[in-house]
């Protein structure tokens, strides 16, 4: 049992997916049956890769709020090391990628046939690289894994995007870029004072509090724009726009989170007086990302721009939650991105469905889709209905965890949050009304087919997680609640230190 | 074991003496047997530089002082001079077709870079200004005939003689600056100048500018590196290769030498100075690199931008900055080399094809050339989990630990302009459609680009010896 227990859980899931890549590197040709190859051995690493992942789950003991699956091995020098963990927070984000990799794939299928291998190894890549930053616990390693995404990305977009696919990748890779650096250079001024790059310890040490402002702008600047938050967004719509249908629901499902994920796992407990000075202002940010981009979605022609400008709405919800420092707000927060993350990757796989039928994305070209494709327009409603907050889906949660989280601690903030609430009704009936119901009377789509198997496979176990979070949001609630109520508790604990030593002076 | 003459121990020059003399010795078979021993005496070279190297490696431990304090070997010394062989042997490795062409059989070119080299060695063990000198004359002297190897070709002959006219120049400054020095401190040492530069007068203020802007000339810093872009895109391109690599690593080591162990007394003096040359490197090398079509042109303005990044380590003043250079000389010798590995295939039916626009579609011409040139060009840009990431992050931060956060601030927003640069190339090579196929990968340049395309993406996986090794090699300066 022993050595059971002892194998490295978290580095083979983080791992395994290169060693597909490999597998792929190696069975040479180009031809069809090599290509058929490429996308089984594909299938089948992110297949086991989710297996091996649920293992964690399994072992994973949510009455501790601390990092489990711990490992640690020296690197780079004595104080930077190699060192992995994850906790409830960083769990679910872990699971939510092993699990849509499959899906990712499955959906590349067909709509895939340039460049197949290179295809499957940047996406098996970019999956290590994603897993990576969730379970990362040294500074330097997590920014290894956090930077490292790019390069896949920026090849995905820019080698199997739509027509303007250069200046999106460009955008994006740059933009994600310019970020990070500065991230950089605040983690190394935290190794200053500090002493180490381990994130447990550093969750632990007091920072000055002038560094705690200029370190936490550095870390902001670069989740702010990979969340992506306004007025930094508009890499997103361009990204999502161009990139292939898989590389649009990895983006928005994913590579979104991290930003969550980094204001989660940094800035509040490192930061935690430069949180609440600056967290007004993350507000306003937020409730203008809420009300603007909605308002913004609302004029959209693109499909894919539309869905992409709700993200950034809905991750308004996520930074609102997030600095509200609650309980609620916090595990809303974590909530509405698990559940961004199946919705909006799922939304982003309905457009790929039609896509590959039509090849535009144009909402006035589709219309009564209904009529010819009835399974298809139900599951696209459950998913539509997710994205607006409708009770019972899993959208509807995290939506309402934020609210009543940010309502404790800013009314104003959460007024104007609820605003966004009608206009994301607003605009998603509306997409939906426009694509699938009324007459169906454009030539091009009359002999167009319902969904096939392949792509129900991927879309109704989305629709069923949707539906289960929605009504038993219980498992990823339960997962994380031990973590946040330490990251709520250590973040009031210092907060309120600093407002005793205020009262005082 | 013990050699002596003159009172001198002469072991710690030894690898130097060996060097010497064997390329005497090729000197001679070049001399005898004429043009049809090019390829004999190039093999000989590079045996001749590993054996070197690996008598530079098993010299006694420890500090090792000759010449009345003038030669130094330490372990920054040892390091810095392995590395210097290592690109000097890569180079003549990366030679070997353009010297194999009929017209251009010139056995004198191994011999001018095995002297280059010699001259280097000297140069990163000087500990006076007079060793100083002497070394940076051999290695520059040679280099200049080496740029004008390619003698029927006008661009070649122009680039030697542009080199050689800027070179005495910049050597007339910094001999002008050793002497202001000098009449100052009353001494050519570099222990005994740090004994006497506790203040900065004003004399040896002006000594010590006029000095580094002499380095500065050879690290190719901005102001003082308008020569290198007409030079390395007129030299014939395994000559921009040794350009870009070996005498930048022997350069950066005396300024870091002399700044550090000559000049501790008055940091505050030259630091401004470096952090200045170190901005302005890295400002003008990120933006002005956007504008080229030439890539070997690219690569020069690329190498100014990456030496304002080596020099940000240096502008720390710290042993932290110091390991930061030595890490990142180290890195970006082999990033480098294994760049222009790629820039030396490029040939299209026999013909060298030297635009970026050559590059169009080379992934799927030449997928697996493709992938190594890809990251190569995130690394310069210094995207981790690829080796030019390490480099930057030891260089800044010892910048910030030191305090210096415009210059760590600058420098990051410069590489995010540089990375706009190398992506375009990226680009090329993997969105845009193919122009055609190369000629055959000659097995000299596969074996490079495969060594330092291996150690390059690979870097991250164990890191800790280089690390360690540089991290002792600056303990050595302090």
């Amino acid at each position: 049992m022993a050595s059971v227990m002892t194998w490295p859980v978290l580095s083979v899931v983080t791992f395994l997916p290169i060693v597909g890549a490999i597998l792929i590197y190696l069975s040479r040709g180009d031809d069809e049956a090599a290509q058929g190859n490429a996308r089984w051995i594909a299938l089948w690493t992110t297949l086991i890769t989710f297996a091996v992942s649920l293992i964690l789950v399994m072992r994973f003991d949510p009455s501790n709020g601390d990092f489990q699956f711990v490992e640690k091995a020296p690197w780079l020098a004595a104080t930077i090391n190699y060192h992995m963990g994850v906790d409830g927070i960083s769990l679910p984000f872990v699971i939510l990628t092993t699990a849509l990799m499959p899906f990712c794939i499955l959906c590349s299928w067909k709509s895939v046939t340039n460049r197949v291998r290179e295809y499957m190894i940047a996406f098996l890549f970019l999956e290590t690289l994603m897993i990576g930053t969730f379970s990362a616990l040294d500074l330097v390693l997590f920014y290894l894994f956090f930077e490292g995404g790019l390069i896949p990305m920026f090849l995905i977009i820019g080698i199997w995007g739509g027509p303007r696919r250069v200046y999106a990748a460009f955008k994006f890779f740059l933009y994600t870029f310019l970020g990070s650096v500065l991230m950089l250079l605040a983690i190394m001024a935290l190794y200053w004072n500090a002493g180490t790059t381990d994130i447990p310890t550093l969750m632990h040490t007091a920072v000055p509090r002038n560094l705690q402002t200029w370190a936490w702008l550095a870390f902001f600047a670069s989740f702010a724009v990979k969340m992506p938050m306004w007025p930094v967004h508009t890499w997103l719509p361009d990204a999502h726009v161009e990139a292939p249908t898989a590389g649009s629901v990895v983006l928005a499902a994913i590579l979104l989170k991290m930003g969550g994920y980094g204001f989660l796992r940094f800035s509040l407990p490192m930061f935690p007086d430069a949180s609440v000075y600056f967290s007004p202002m993350v507000w306003t940010l937020s409730v203008i990302a809420i009300v603007y981009t909605s308002l913004v979605a609302l004029m959209q022609e693109d499909i894919k721009k539309l869905i992409a400008y709700s993200s950034v709405a809905h991750m308004g919800y996520v930074t609102m939650g997030i600095f509200a420092g609650t309980t609620q707000g916090v595990s809303g927060a974590v909530f509405q991105m698990v559940s961004h993350g199946i919705v909006s990757g799922a939304l982003f796989l309905c457009v790929g469905v039609v896509y590959d039928r039509l090849h535009t994305r144009e909402i006035a070209a589709y219309g009564g889709l209904v009529n010819r494709m009835p399974i298809y327009a139900a599951l696209f409603m459950v998913f539509t209905m997710a994205n607006v907050g409708l009770p019972g889906t899993s959208g509807f949660v995290g939506e309402f965890l934020t609210l009543i989280g940010t309502f404790k601690v800013s009314i104003p903030t959460a007024t104007f949050a609820c605003a966004g609430v009608i206009l994301s009704a607003a605009y998603a009936l509306w997409l939906y009304r426009k694509v699938v119901f009324g007459e169906l009377t454009k030539p091009a789509l009359q002999g167009i087919k319902d969904i096939t198997f392949r792509e129900g496979l991927v879309l109704v176990p989305l629709v069923v997680l949707t539906i289960l979070f929605g009504v038993y949001p219980k498992p990823v609630l339960d997962m994380s609640a031990a973590s946040i109520q330490l990251l709520v508790n250590n973040y009031a604990a210092a907060t309120s230190a600093v407002k005793a030593a205020a009262l005082l002076q | 074991m013990t050699i002596t003459t003159a009172g001198y121990s002469l072991l710690p020059v030894l690898p130097e003496l060996m060097l010497a003399v064997g390329a005497m010795a090729l000197l001679m078979i070049g001399a005898f047997n004429g043009p049809k021993v090019t390829g004999l005496v190039t093999t000989l070279a590079v045996c001749l530089l590993v054996v070197v190297g690996a008598a530079e490696i098993m010299l006694p431990a420890g500090k090792h002082v000759t010449f009345a304090g003038s030669f130094i070997v330490d372990d920054y010394a040892r390091f810095l001079k392995v590395l210097a062989i290592i690109a000097s042997a890569v180079t003549l490795i990366l030679s070997r077709e353009f010297l194999g062409d009929q017209s251009r059989r010139i056995f004198e070119y191994a011999i001018l870079v095995l002297l280059s080299t010699l001259g280097m060695m000297v140069l990163i063990s000087a500990g006076d200004l007079i060793m100083l000198y002497l070394g940076l004359e051999l290695m520059s002297l040679s280099l200049y005939v080496v740029a004008a190897s390619n003698r029927d070709n006008a661009k070649s002959t122009e680039a030697g003689l542009k080199y050689f006219v800027l070179g005495a120049l910049s050597s007339g400054m910094l001999l002008y600056g050793a002497s202001m020095v000098y009449g100052f401190t009353g001494t050519v040492s570099f222990a005994g100048i740090a004994a006497e530069a506790k203040t900065g007068n004003i004399g040896l203020v002006f000594g010590l500018v006029f000095l580094l802007a002499g380095l500065c000339f050879k690290v190719s810093a901005v102001p003082f590196h308008m020569w290198t872009p007409d030079v390395y895109e007129g030299a014939p391109t395994p000559v921009t290769a040794f350009f870009a690599s070996a005498p930048k690593v022997a350069a950066l080591a005396v300024f870091t030498r002399v700044a550090l162990t000559a000049f501790p007394g008055i940091v505050v003096q030259w630091q401004q100075v470096v952090v200045f040359v170190s901005l302005a490197s890295m400002v003008l090398g990120s933006f002005a690199a956007i504008g080229q079509t030439n890539i070997k042109r690219l690569m020069a303005y690329s190498s100014i931008g990456h030496m304002g990044f080596a020099l940000v380590g240096l502008a720390a003043g710290t042993q932290e900055g110091a390991q930061g250079v030595l890490v990142y000389i180290a890195i970006y010798v082999a990033m480098t080399l294994g760049t222009f590995a790629i820039i030396l295939t490029m040939k299209r039916n026999g013909q060298p094809v030297e635009t970026i626009k050559d590059f169009a579609g080379l992934s799927r011409t030449n997928p697996i050339i493709a992938f190594f040139f890809a990251m190569f060009l995130f690394s310069l840009a210094g995207v981790p989990p690829l080796a030019g990431f390490f480099g930057k992050f030891y260089v800044f931060m010892a910048a910030i630990k030191s305090g210096l956060f415009v210059l760590a601030v600058v420098g990051v927003l410069a590489s995010v302009v540089g990375a706009f640069y190398y992506l375009s190339i990226v680009k090329l090579m993997y969105f845009d459609e193919p122009v055609g196929k190369l000629d055959p990968m000659r097995v000299e340049l596969r074996t490079v680009l495969a060594v330092a395309g291996v150690f390059n993406v690979l870097f991250f996986v164990y890191p800790a010896p280089l690390v360690n090794a540089a991290s002792f090699a600056a303990k050595s300066l302090f």
